[in-house]
Parts: structure tokens; sequence; C-alpha cells
């Protein structure tokens, strides 16, 4: 993996006094303090983060959060007040009107959220427009923006204009548009967010089928969480101007930097999205023929659990034990735990949706192992873990991360 | 009245610094005022020429057709066209008409060269913007007579003074609406220009300039009507046409001349305005 796009400490103020605003922010003052001292507001606050090539790097944030102003800085739509952007490791930040001109044809595309199309263009137009301002000649660009076109299934619309095709069309052909003079980074800026639900669904499915194929580097901007999950390689989470958490989907949900992270994932259907590796914990364990049932007894007297889980010495899941039966087996003195081991444990692997844990948890009276492909154990689910991710309780210690 | 304290002010001599200023301009900018007089009307006397040599029948029948177009192909506008102008023809009033044509067409034609791109640049230029919107206030709310008097100063009299003062009283609308047109362009569409590197001029050209269109031809049609609505008053400093019939009919009180005249200019009027939205409507669909 090459990074493809990094930003460093960038920042933009709005508003006059922005140096004054700007020493502020880097004495780290909050956005509200700096409003109330300057009247300065403070779009994007000291943003940092690295973008892989090829992945869709989500950036997710409620409106105000200033996600849409870092998109637009990162090709200059908005000068940044202080910052680098790095794209390739050359300063987008640096670049002259010439140089950023280049950037802008080659290199990097936009699509809007409100599609952004020409309305006294035909579709055809539209798409051809980015070799148009390239000075590429007619016949060459019209063929590129007919690929482009034909890939996004809108060859027959190419002779009509943009308010004669529906929400979704339109922003096909946003998309194609982008595409047809082939850059290396995609910024869509709430591509999907206009689109009603059954259409936005589809709009991310053809995206991330597209992106099999082509492997840009995306930088999505959305509000949506469930949309950032679905389509995320990574995402990065804004507040007030801040980048606040950046990391896969799972490590957002299951381990939310802070509060407003926290706050902010909590709509999301959980049971949907976490595996049992998420909720699971390190189990207590016994090995069989290493100890015997007095040390299995003790063991369980410390520990204060009713049963204990037993492995052979390569942590191979064997059964477990229950205190009634080790407490009969010191009773008559046996020096092995083989005979009272039980097998009924149900087993599930680490990516086992958390719904299905919850009904097979409900049946069972032990908890549920989990191992991997060679039956080896790897943490055990008990009852309060999947109804505590269910209501999201307190729970982020007793978690196994990877 | 009372003698107060204001009247201890010496009276300041605004117009004497007025007539100063216009006398020297007059007496040492008169070569280039020269120039622009003969120039400007053996350019006017050359059209008129073109468009009296013209027949009648044909400029009619030209006319309509226009009108048809710009209607969409509906009747009523032709119609009102063609009997229109026979009613002009009737009367007599052909070769003022055509005088009248003249002096609109070549000062809307001027009003529309300096008004957009003054408009483009006061659109582009906050500084331009903030210089020139008072400028554009002082022309429309001085009294339309006034404009007459330093025309007459530079341009003597006739068809040259007459075009003077109707571009400086028509020119205010089409920079406003170019001004207002290129700023109401909406901002995703100025960010997809220039997200696909576009440079200035095909920012301008490519997308501001088409999509403020329809407003920039809203103001072309206001510049229109007002520069007629000027050529008339300018018929007081003697530019020829339908105004001087008029002016003639008042000065004498003579009802019938005078409604025979003003009608005509009714008529001319109306069908330059439709003929022009017409066409705009067109565009915009």
């Amino acid at each position: 993996m090459t990074t493809k796009v990094e930003i460093q400490n960038l920042t933009k103020i709005f508003g006059k006094k922005e140096r004054q605003a700007l020493e502020l922010v880097k004495e780290g003052h909050s956005k509200d303090d700096i409003l109330a001292k300057t009247g300065a507001t403070v779009g994007v606050n000291k943003a940092s983060f690295k973008v892989e090539q090829g992945e869709i790097f989500v950036i997710m944030g409620l409106s105000g959060s200033g996600k849409s102003t870092l998109v637009r800085m990162l090709n200059r739509l908005i000068e940044p007040t202080e910052g680098n952007i790095l794209i390739d490791g050359d300063d987008i930040a640096k670049m002259n009107k010439e140089q950023l001109r280049n950037v802008r044809r080659e290199k990097v595309s936009m699509v809007f959220q409100n599609f952004g199309l020409f309305p006294h263009r035909t579709i055809l137009e539209n798409t051809e427009y980015g070799l148009e301002v390239q000075g590429v000649d007619k016949a060459e660009r019209q063929e590129k923006a007919e690929k482009a076109l034909d890939n996004a299934g809108l060859l027959p619309y190419k002779d009509q204009r943009p308010n004669q095709l529906s929400g979704g069309m339109q922003q096909r052909v946003g998309l194609a548009r982008a595409l047809a003079n082939d850059p290396e980074i995609l910024l869509m800026d709430e591509a999907f967010s206009a689109l009603d639900p059954l259409i936005r669904r589809d709009m991310q499915d053809e995206l991330l089928e597209m992106q099999e194929t082509l492997h840009k580097t995306i930088i999505f901007i959305t509000h949506d969480l469930n949309e950032s999950l679905r389509i995320g390689d990574r995402i990065a989470i804004m507040k007030d101007g801040e980048v606040v958490q950046v990391g896969t989907g799972e490590e957002i949900l299951t381990n939310p930097a802070n509060e407003y992270v926290e706050r902010f994932v909590e709509d999301v259907d959980r049971s949907k999205v976490l595996t049992a590796e998420n909720i699971m914990v390190r189990p207590e364990t016994i090995r069989l023929r290493q100890s015997g049932p007095r040390v299995a007894l003790q063991r369980m007297k410390a520990s204060d659990h009713s049963n204990m889980l037993v492995v052979d010495k390569n942590n191979i899941l064997k059964g477990y034990v229950t205190d009634a039966d080790v407490m009969d087996a010191v009773k008559q003195d046996k020096k092995d735990l083989v005979d009272v081991v039980r097998t009924d444990i149900p087993r599930v692997t680490k990516d086992t949706l958390i719904n299905e844990l919850y009904t097979l948890i409900h049946d069972s009276q032990t908890p549920v192992a989990v191992v991997d492909e060679d039956d080896k154990l790897i943490g055990i689910v008990v009852r309060g873990l999947v109804l505590g991710a269910l209501v999201k309780e307190e729970r982020e210690e007793e978690l196994i991360n990877e | 009245m009372n003698s107060t304290i204001l009247d201890q002010i010496p009276r300041l001599p605004v117009s004497e610094w007025m007539a100063n200023i216009i006398t020297w301009l007059t007496q040492n900018l008169s070569w280039f005022f020269g120039a622009i007089r003969d120039g400007g009307s053996w350019t006017m006397d050359v059209l008129t020429d073109f468009l009296l040599w013209v027949h009648p029948i044909v400029f009619i029948v030209l006319l309509v057709a226009l009108a048809f177009f710009a209607s969409q192909k509906k009747l009523g506008l032709p119609i009102f066209t063609l009997l229109g102008l026979l009613y002009i023809y009737n009367q007599g009033l052909w070769e003022p008409l055509m005088y009248t044509i003249t002096l609109v067409l070549i000062a809307s034609l001027l009003s529309i060269i300096i008004g957009v791109p003054v408009g483009i640049w006061m659109a582009k230029s906050a500084t331009a913007n903030w210089i020139i919107t008072p400028i554009l206030d002082f022309m429309q709310t001085m009294p339309a007579f006034v404009y007459l008097i330093p025309a007459v100063a530079f341009f003597g009299i006739g068809m040259v003074p007459g075009v003077f003062s109707a571009v400086i009283f028509a020119l205010p609308p089409t920079v406003r609406f170019t001004n207002l047109g290129i700023r109401q362009v909406d901002d995703e569409m100025i960010e997809a220009a220039e997200s696909f590197g576009s440079t200035g001029s095909q920012r301008l050209f490519k997308v501001e300039l088409p999509l403020a269109k329809a407003t920039i031809m809203a103001g072309i049609n206001q510049t229109v009507l007002l520069a007629l609505s000027m050529v008339v008053i300018a018929s007081m400093i003697g530019a020829p046409g339908l105004g001087e019939r008029v002016i003639n009919a008042l000065q004498r009180a003579q009802v019938g001349p005078g409604f025979v005249a003003g009608f005509a200019l009714v008529v001319l009027a109306i069908i330059l305005d439709r003929v022009l939205q017409g066409f705009n409507k067109d565009k915009t669909k």
C-alpha cells in the first residue's frame, strides 16, 4: 500500500481575523471559543490523515462538521488557511494556478451532491467537459465520453439534457463525467445523499462494483453512517472541524474514540454489523492432562465461575466442565478430568453475526465458544456480552480487539 | 424669510464647475468628439439608406416571419406585426420609422457592446462592483433631458447626440442584469467548472455566460425599450424619426398627427419587446 493523498494539519478559517484565529487554533482552543473571541469560524481544525492508493476513504460528519470544506481543500476549490495537502508527495497547497489546473485536469475529479451537471449542455457534452477544457480534439473526446457513458449504461441518453433524466441517472452521468478523463483520485461530496434510499443503495453497489475493476482512490463525503459502513474501507469521523477518529468501520463501531463518535454510531443496528470477534472475551480455560479436578475446583472458586472450558496443550477445545461434576470427581478422588468433560458446547467462528449468537446463547446453558478452523479456542461469548453489545453498555474494557 | 446661519454659507459654484468641465472637454477634445460625430453620422446614414432601400413589402414580410418564429409559430404576434407595419406605412411614417429603427439599433448595439463586458467585470471584481454601482444609480436617476445638454455640447445636433444620450440612458439594465446573471449562477456549477481545471475564460464562456443568458437577455430587452424611449426624447435635439413627428405635433398642439405618430411608436415598442422576449424564452427551454 502506498499513500496517495496525505493531509497534514490542514486548517481553514472563515472570517476576518484569520491570523488571530489561527493562533488560537494552534493553542488548541475550541471552535466555539474562537468564534466568541474573534468572530472567525473554524471550518477545519488541524486535520491530518493519510489515504492509501486504491481505497475508498469515507469522511463522515454531521452538517457543519467541516467535511465539505475539507474535501474542497483537497482540490483547492477552497483555499486552505494553513497546512499541507500532499498528492503523490506534491503539495497542492503550494502550487501556482497552472500547476493546480493540471492536477485538476489529470489527477482529481469531483462528483457533486446535486450532480453539478450543466443544464445547457447535453449529457454527452457534459461528459466531455473535462476533456474539452484540456483541449482534447472533438473526435477523441467524444469517443472517450461515449465510452464512459456506455460503461454507465447511459449511451442512449447522450443527446438529452440533464433535466430530462431522473436523479439517479443524473448522478451516473456525474460519475461518468468524473471518470471520462481517467483521474487517479475521485472526490465524491455527498454524492448519493440527494437520491432516495433504494436508488442510493444501487448507486453504492455500482460504485463498489466499479471500484473492483478501476481501483481509483476515492474520498467519499457523507453524513450517513450506514453508507460509510457499506462502502468505506476506512472512515474518518469529523466534528467541529476536527478529525476525531480514523479507522475501519469495525474499529469505529466497537471502539468509539470518544462520546461523540459513540453517539454518532448509536443509531446503527449493531446486531447486523457486530460479529463474535467483536464481543468475545478471553476465556478461563483449564488444560486437560496437566491439571486435575482439585485445581479446576480451586480456580472456579477463585474466578467465581460455575463452569470452565477445557483445552489440550495446543489450545484445541475439548469441552467444558461444571463445578458440580468437578466436585463429584474430587469426592471420588479422581486424578483426571477426562471423565467429567462435557462436549455439548456451541461452537461458532469469529465471523458469526451477533444476532445469530443471540439465538444460540439463549438456548444454551454454557457460554458459546469461538474457535478457528482447527477447533482452536480463541474466545468465548457469554450471554451478558451479547445483550450488552445490543444495548450498548460500557464494555470496552472487556473487549478483545484485534 | 429670515436670514439664518445657513444663508451665511456662500453658494457653491457647482453649475460653473460643471460648465467649465464641459467647456474644457469640448475645446480640448473637439477632434475626438468630431471624429465620433462624423463616423457616427456616416454609419447611421448608411444604415438608414439601406433600410430605406429595402422595399417595404420585403421588410414587412421579413419582420412578420421573425415575429412568427419568435412567438413559437403562434399567429397573434405575426398578425399584429403585419397590421402595425401596414398602418405605419399607410400613415406615411415609413421613413421616420426607419430613422427610429436605426437609432434604436445603434444605441442598443453600443449599449450591449459596452454593457455586457462591464457587467462581467462587475461580477468578477468586488472593487469594480463597488465603484460602478453608484455610477449606474446616477445614470438611471438623473432626468433623461439632462443628458441632452452635454450631448449637444459635444456633438451638436442630429442623430449622434441622440444615440449618445440614448446609450447613457439605456446602458444600466444590460450592465446590471449581466452582473446579476453571472452572480446568480449556482455555486455548484462554478465548482464543477473549476474542479475540471477550467481556465477563467473557459469558465466564463462555457459555463457562466450560457447560464446567465436568460437574465442578460432580459436586461437587453430593457435596454432596447429604454433606447426607444430616449430616441423619442432626443428628437428635441434634432434626432430624426417618429419622435420628431411627435415633438412637432406637440409644439403646434396638433392632436391628430401627434396621436398618429405616437401610436406608431407604441406599435414599434410592442413588436420589439415581444420579439426579443420570444427569442429569449425559446433559448432557455
